[in-house]
């Protein structure tokens, strides 16, 4: 059967489908996830508490959708980035899944009982499941970066050669540290939008505006790291971007400051990086001048640019191997098939957007401040 | 261990350890998942009612079902997020193999399913005073909607494990890719087993309702609220329960080899009879000595009841094995044309051969259990091999007979809950202890009907292509062990929190003020029912 787009383009149109999908999740659990991890320290009684959870009670079960569609979609669309990079970071996988798994409960069950014993313990639990995913997150991304070290045998089974505490490298930690850093600011900038105005949305500004000069330090850190350091791989055999998906018939080499090429070939992509601080100074300004749109529409920005540079600065990279870079995952052998690509292409173009209208109106309907008042009135409220 | 031609290392420590850790994730999701599926149509149901009568008992009536259903929720959610990941986490290579055609129904569950029941269930709890009373209905419906989509997806995933239609193995990639993706979506197990699951959470739901209205009826508390709500789960049980059993799962069984051999198995039956096959109600199936003792058989039944006919013929386990033992010398085959094309992709004879024998690939595979190099297999190899295509017949035996006769029951519950209510003898006290008494049973008979779904597949993780012992992750035995550990702990625990949740819900009661307050039912808050129904 002759589909009337090529398996290259697919490829292309699906690498840039899983940064939408990343990105998509950074932005709307990312605040969430901020959030939580903010909880403890912006709000201090249980009403203050039960103000901040609110601002996100009702809206974060379907912006965690966007992680579980990742999952799917990475599934689906590159299967060898699936089965490879979720069995090699097992344990730190297992980490993130634990924390998450507290995330849902916690919510729900917080408000149940009168005990502040009890409501400190959930509220330890969402500190958990937010600090705990963005780090790790983070040092995942920083270990992608590195090369995760597995190796491909001829049946095409992974192999993978590293321990948990091996991720934490110094590179890595700087990765999850601005991972860190980046959402906690997007938190903080979401509880100006969503909070009610008073001592927690001093506190979460206080903490936000910390968080972003730590993202421009680290973010400027790492990206000198990248062009500096030994980082990189690159492809040098002959590639066939429609050839079949068989990581095993390309020549990788690991080069040093590789991951700075695609910015010397195509000079636009350096719109990522400027994002990524120009987003985060216009956060920190938002936050300075009391400006809270402009805060929040900063932090978004600055989300989209420092995780397209990543991906920018590896195209065609997926996920590259430290100890076998013959056996690294890009773009053109990494994939399904053609026709599996083109047929989830066709659903999503049908089900994305009608996500983002029904998201949209959802909010909507549940725009406005959430507020300590509002606790006494209504019942429903966690 | 066994080594491989090519290094592959296959520990079988590993392998079992993560079939223990799925079976334990997965059963322990589907304890809320089905209550779930049904207890969002039931809420669909009593708002309806709501909407039409705008009588503020039907509101408080679907707000504390609500409750329960958002305590149960999120431990689904919260369980499913391991589901989603675990395939690639311990199952690597089958990640690879199949994720061509697996992955597909996983992802479109996300854009399809999920994405709308996860959006809408927080407008669903927190919309009450946001929306018009018939938009609220539409955002409760589609919550429903999108669990019970999200069960279709997860079936066509499963159904094709089952039934792998539609696909084809490339030897280029070393995996399976899909050539008409209609037939994966149309495949008859799956449609069979959507209809046949769903229905099993709608029982499981209508018993939850059931069971603690009658708690409330005995203790004499709430009566207007426990006989509405009784009445509700009287109605959509018995039509859930015929359908369970009715539109039972045995459509599928005469399709492939794995599911004459798992039909085979549930009946323990060795030799293939002249038909039509009577069905053995009861015996003790002996795996030593291929036989079952002691067994009462209904003549004409099985066969009637499996293949619709009177003349149709229902294999034994026996004939079965031979026909394996064939196509693994087939695989042998098939495997040797593979490796050929491996060393040589241009070698055309190396590909002819394999077109042939394509289809038994899996059944080659089968021996990398029993030898590194399938090539090399002995006839004593072969005939082992083939034997491991029959599962553990004693459990499948029981645990069909144990969930069937619990779907037996249910009908008759809810038929003579569905009596008494039309009656209006709401308050028969011996029926009311046996409802209470029922609750945990449609919760075994679910979890008995994946154990015979899932064992009744091995060694098969997706039937005749892939045995499930090659499709585990290079992982180590501690690795396992960790996370088998952490996952029972966490989840123990959140199953301890949520038990003790929703019975302290009902404690309080339907008219309990939300929130922290911690008032006893018949508080301010308001007992404002009316005495009868």
């Amino acid at each position: 059967m002759e589909l009337p787009l090529d398996f290259a383009t697919l490829r292309v149109i699906w690498w840039g489908l899983l940064g939408v999908l990343l990105i998509a999740f950074a932005l709307t659990d990312g605040f969430d996830l901020g959030v939580g991890a903010l909880l403890p320290f912006v709000a201090r009684t249980d009403e203050e508490r039960r103000m901040v959870i609110n601002t996100i009670g009702a809206t974060w079960e379907g912006n965690q959708v966007w992680f579980i569609l990742g999952g799917g979609a990475i599934f689906a669309a590159w299967p060898f980035v699936y089965a490879v990079s979720f069995s090699g970071f097992y344990l730190a996988m297992f980490l993130v899944l634990s924390a998450l798994i507290l995330r849902p409960v916690a919510f729900k069950y917080r408000s149940k009982r009168p005990s502040p014993k009890w409501r400190s313990f959930w509220d330890w639990c969402l500190f958990i499941g937010g600090f705990v995913p963005a780090l790790v997150f983070g040092v995942a991304v920083g270990n992608v970066l590195i090369g995760a070290p597995f190796r491909l045998d001829s049946d095409l089974r992974s192999f993978y050669e590293g321990a948990l505490l091996g991720l934490f490298t110094p590179f890595a930690l700087l990765c999850g540290l601005l991972s860190v850093t980046m959402l906690v600011l997007h938190g903080a900038t979401w509880l100006g939008l969503k909070a009610e105005r008073g001592p927690v949305q001093k506190r979460a500004f206080a903490i936000g505006t910390v968080a972003g000069l730590l993202s421009l330090v680290l973010f400027a850190a790492g990206g000198a790291w990248v062009a500096f350091g030994d980082l990189g791989f690159r492809i040098v055999s002959e590639v066939d971007p429609n050839g079949f998906s068989n990581p095993l018939r390309s020549t990788v080499e690991a080069a040093g400051g590789a991951w700075m090429d695609n910015y010397a070939t195509y000079p636009w992509m350096l719109i990522a990086p400027a994002l990524g601080f120009l987003g985060t100074a216009a956060a920190l300004l938002g936050l300075w001048r009391k400006s809270e749109p402009v805060a929040f529409i900063g932090s978004s920005a600055a989300t989209v640019g420092i995780i397209s540079t990543v991906g920018l600065s590896m195209f065609p990279f997926i996920l590259p191997s430290s100890i076998d870079p013959g056996s690294s995952l890009t773009v053109w052998n990494a994939s399904s098939s053609h026709l599996t690509l083109f047929i989830m292409l066709g659903v999503t173009v049908v089900f994305l957007p009608l996500i983002l209208i029904y998201t949209a109106w959802v909010y909507k309907v549940l725009w406005g401040r959430s507020t300590t008042a509002a606790l006494k009135t209504n019942p429903d409220l966690y | 261990m066994t080594k491989g031609v090519f290094g592959s290392m296959i520990d079988l420590a590993v392998v079992d350890l993560s079939r223990l850790q799925f079976a334990l994730t997965a059963l322990y999701h589907f304890l809320f998942v089905p209550l779930t599926l049904g207890l969002a149509f039931m809420l669909v149901i009593m708002e309806s009612i709501y909407v039409m009568t705008r009588r503020p008992i039907w509101r408080t009536i679907t707000k504390f079902w609500g409750t329960l259903f958002g305590i149960n929720f999120v431990l689904g959610v919260a369980t499913g997020l391991t589901m989603e990941f675990q395939f690639g986490m311990n199952w690597s290579y089958y990640s690879h193999y199949v994720g061509d055609i697996f992955g597909a129904p996983l992802a479109i569950e996300g854009l399809m399913a999920f994405f709308l029941e996860a959006t809408f269930v927080g407008l669903m709890f927190f919309g009450w005073d946001k929306l018009k009373p018939v938009t609220h209905l539409f955002v409760t419906f589609l919550v429903a909607l999108g669990t019970n989509l999200s069960a279709l997806w997860i079936l066509i995933a499963n159904g094709w494990m089952q039934n792998p239609v539609g696909s084809t193995f490339n030897p280029d990639t070393m995996r399976m890719e899909v050539t008409d993706f209609m037939a994966v979506l149309f495949n008859p197990v799956a449609q069979a087993k959507f209809v046949h699951t769903v229905s099993a959470g709608y029982v499981i739901a209508a018993v939850f309702v059931l069971g603690i209205s009658a708690f409330y009826l005995l203790k004499g508390r709430h009566k207007g609220f426990a006989k509405r709500s009784m009445t509700v789960a009287a109605a959509f049980g018995l039509a859930s329960s015929l359908s369970v059993v009715v539109l039972g799962d045995e459509s599928g069984y005469a399709l492939t080899d794995n599911q004459k051999m798992k039909l085979a198995a549930i009946e323990a039956m060795w030799e293939t009879e002249p038909a039509p096959a009577g069905l053995t109600a009861v015996g003790l199936p002996n795996m030593v000595d291929h036989r079952t003792d002691y067994e009462i058989k209904i003549p004409y039944v099985l066969g009637l009841i499996s293949t619709r006919s009177l003349d149709g013929q229902v294999e034994g386990i026996l004939p079965l094995v031979a026909v394996a033992e064939t196509r693994i010398e087939s695989g042998m085959l098939a495997y040797d044309a593979l490796e050929r094309i491996k060393a040589d992709p241009e070698d055309v004879t190396a590909r002819g051969d394999f077109e042939l024998r394509r289809n038994d690939l899996g059944y080659g595979l089968m021996l990398r259990r029993f030898v590194g190099d399938p090539r090399e297999a002995t006839p004593e190899q072969v005939r082992a091999a083939a034997w491991a295509t029959v599962p553990n017949v004693p459990v499948m035996f029981w645990s069909f007979r144990i969930m069937a006769g619990i779907g037996f029951l249910m009908i008759g519950l809810f038929a003579t809950a569905f009596i008494l209510c039309t009656l209006r003898k709401h308050e028969t006290k011996w029926f009311l202890r046996l409802a209470v008494l029922a609750i945990p049973l449609p919760w075994i008979a679910a979890e008995l009907g994946w154990i015979v779904a899932e064992v009744g597949r091995q060694p098969w993780a997706v039937e005749g292509v892939l045995p499930t012992f090659l499709g585990a992750s290079s992982l180590t035995v501690p690795q396992l062990w960790g996370t088998i550990i952490g996952f029972t702990v966490l989840y123990g625990a959140l199953a301890v929190v949520e038990v003790g949740l929703i019975l302290r819900t009902i404690k309080k009661g339907p008219f309990a003020g939300h929130g922290d307050s911690d008032s006893e039912p018949g508080s301010p808050s308001g007992e404002t029912e009316p005495a009868t129904a």
